[in-house]
């Protein structure tokens, strides 16, 4: 133990004794360690990012929407024109056992009017299961009954957007009056702030009413009957796909579809969304981490040189500290040691540099970044295991030389 | 044998370089009595500088045994001659070798680093072997801001400052000028009677040689002349006050 703090202080006086060539050589470790810490946090804070989002729109959710139909021969886009009835939708939630609950809505783009402001938003018509189904629901005010929906209330309630373009600081917009396509109605609610979708949409831009009152006051029957999407809760995580095999054969079989026949509708798992976009930051997080681990790996090499370099220099000095006493294993623990601690100050000072990096490029880039404990100990280890690899060969060099030769070396 | 510091016998160093074998040391035989002055003296190519890396623990004999201060050290391994050199030894070598960039102070301690001394004790020891030189303003200067015979007395503080019963010195005033040579000279002389310490002088300069008390010639890798002789110097008339070398 004593050996070890002394030939520390006796590496640390020997990397005092030349400061420009210690910090150029610890460079290559700073920088890989500092990429390592700053590439992590991006990937770890978009990975986190994307799961909020997914989390925020209900792990358990399935989204069914209208697939594109055949007629004579003419395959219409998807969504072109709504496959999905009413009578689709409540059969998913009557006939599915791993669907615990299911909502549906149509939706158009319309002008909404407050007194002298005004705004243009998407509404929904959507029936009262929409805030279990989508796992969101109203900061303020209360949300619409089934009894809303039934006698066609003109009741509505709108996002966190819309309640900023329409009502100003201090103004309640529970309770007020609104024109929606010069129909007037009440705000009974304002939902909670959900932020950018995964998609990037402003998911608070938007305004919902009763299904019923949306289809007889406001947005017309264009395709009577019709939804535009079905939102259906499985039970449980574990049955999301047994819920979603369950919805496609009874849509199959609802809409008379042949064995060989292609859907008519899609079935969309978030929770696949979700693992294929986390998948993706994972494979774009490895491959940075690998350039980075590179720039580990030509840092360990540039310490190797420099300490060859050294004992080359050096060759009298360990000579001096051979005759006075020396043994080998000093020798070869003092050039060990001055390696470690070359590869794990520049692992600390990477360590800094690479957190002030991550903290930048969030403040700049309005990135999420994610500060990764384990990557920070990690790469600071990591350096150190560089400093022991390549600095042994040029130590175990030192630690063999003949001290006649050595005190001779000019 | 108490009084005997080194004792060598039948001491033979061969180089073997591929197709021809070198001799450089044949058959040599003698003791050093502990608290003698000892000169070697010998042209280039005589052998004494082997001798010297032979009695200084530094290489292995081809044949013969070496005693030093009764242990036969011709067989140690390398760790075990690294702590003999660090405990019985102190080196004084012709260009100082001092550790450049380095404080004398420093310097001087490097010893007691490798004998796992604590800290406090060696910093005492060191300024204590660097004031025993006539240093003891210096020990914050670097080895480039001493002159060169005050780097040679640093070099003889760091050879001290494990208190070793020998130091060797392998032409320690071979680049100095002649009155600081004299001075340094007087120095090992002063070690020598007031401490008792056993000096082995190598040098090819009989002036240098003149110093010492017992003066060894060697040629062609055998000892050719052993003489005892009156001692010059300032502080030779104190010859008397450590006991008479033995043999």
């Amino acid at each position: 133990m004593k050996l070890l703090r002394m030939t520390l202080y006796a590496a640390f006086r020997a990397l005092r004794r030349n400061k420009m060539r210690s910090i150029l050589t610890m460079l290559g470790i700073i920088i890989g360690v500092a990429a390592v810490i700053a590439m992590v946090s991006v990937g770890q804070g978009a990975n986190l990012a994307v799961q909020k989002q997914i989390e925020s729109l209900g792990t358990n959710l399935l989204m069914v929407m209208p697939g594109s139909t055949t007629a004579g021969g003419v395959r219409s886009g998807w969504g072109g024109v709504s496959t999905l009835t009413l009578q689709d939708a409540a059969a998913i939630k009557r006939e599915c056992p791993s669907v615990s609950a299911a909502t549906y809505f149509r939706r158009q783009g319309v002008q909404v009017v407050y007194g002298n402001k005004n705004w243009y938003t998407t509404a929904q018509g959507t029936t009262p299961e929409f805030p279990v189904v989508r796992n969101w629901s109203t900061s303020e005010g209360s949300f619409f009954t089934a009894r809303d929906d039934s006698t066609a209330n003109r009741v509505v309630v709108i996002g966190q957007t819309v309640a900023s373009q329409l009502f100003g600081e201090g103004e309640d917009p529970v309770g007020a009056q609104i024109r929606v396509l010069e129909v007037p109605f009440t705000v009974i609610g304002v939902l909670e702030a959900r932020g950018q979708s995964g998609y990037g949409q402003d998911q608070d831009d938007t305004l919902l009413m009763p299904f019923n009152t949306a289809v007889r006051r406001v947005l017309g029957a264009r395709f009577p009957g019709t939804v535009d999407m079905i939102f259906a809760s499985a039970s449980s995580q574990d049955v999301i796909d047994q819920a979603e095999t369950e919805i496609t054969d009874l849509l199959r079989s609802r809409h008379h579809i042949a064995p060989k026949q292609e859907d008519d509708f899609t079935v969309r798992n978030l929770a696949d969304i979700a693992k294929a976009r986390e998948s993706a930051g994972q494979v774009m997080t490895t491959l940075l981490l690998s350039v980075a681990s590179i720039s580990l790996l030509v840092g360990g090499i540039g310490i190797m040189n420099i300490l060859l370099v050294s004992v080359t220099e050096r060759t009298r000095e360990i000579g001096i500290r051979m005759a006075i006493g020396a043994k080998s294993r000093h020798i070869l623990l003092q050039f060990l040691v001055e390696a470690i601690t070359l590869s794990t100050a520049g692992g600390l000072a990477g360590a800094v540099f690479g957190v002030a990096l991550a903290k930048a490029i969030s403040f700049f880039a309005d990135w999420p970044t994610l500060l990764s404990v384990p990557a920070v100990l990690g790469s600071i280890l990591f350096s150190g295991a560089v400093g022991v690899f390549f600095g042994f060969y040029p130590a175990h060099k030192a630690s063999r030389l003949d001290p006649i030769l050595a005190l001779r070396y000019e | 044998m108490e009084s005997v510091l080194i004792r060598v016998e039948d001491l033979w160093k061969v180089y073997d370089l591929g197709d021809v074998s070198v001799t450089a040391l044949a058959d040599v035989t003698l003791d050093v009595g502990r608290g003698e002055f000892t000169a070697i003296i010998g042209s280039s190519g005589s052998g004494k500088s082997t001798f010297m890396n032979l009695v200084g623990c530094l290489d292995r004999p081809t044949r013969g045994r070496y005693w030093l201060d009764g242990v036969d050290v011709s067989t140690l391994g390398s760790d075990e001659r690294a702590e003999i050199r660090n405990r019985k030894l102190g080196f004084v070598f012709q260009n100082f070798n001092l550790i450049s960039r380095t404080s004398a102070l420093e310097n001087v301690e490097l010893p007691l680093f490798y004998d796992d001394l604590p800290l406090a004790e060696q910093r005492i020891r060191a300024r204590e072997a660097l004031r025993r030189v006539g240093l003891a303003d210096r020990e914050h200067h670097l080895p480039n801001q001493l002159s060169g015979g005050q780097q040679q007395r640093v070099a003889i503080a760091r050879a001290l400052v494990n208190r070793p019963p020998l130091i060797l010195a392998d032409e320690p005033t071979g680049n100095l000028d002649t009155r600081t040579s004299i001075e340094i000279l007087e120095v090992f002389q002063e070690l020598n009677r007031s401490q008792g310490i056993t000096i082995l002088l190598v040098t090819h300069e009989p002036d240098i040689a003149s110093f010492a008390r017992r003066v060894i010639t060697f040629r062609d890798g055998r000892v050719i002349s052993d003489v005892r002789q009156d001692p010059r110097g300032a502080s030779a008339g104190a010859r008397d006050a450590v006991s008479p070398p033995s043999s």
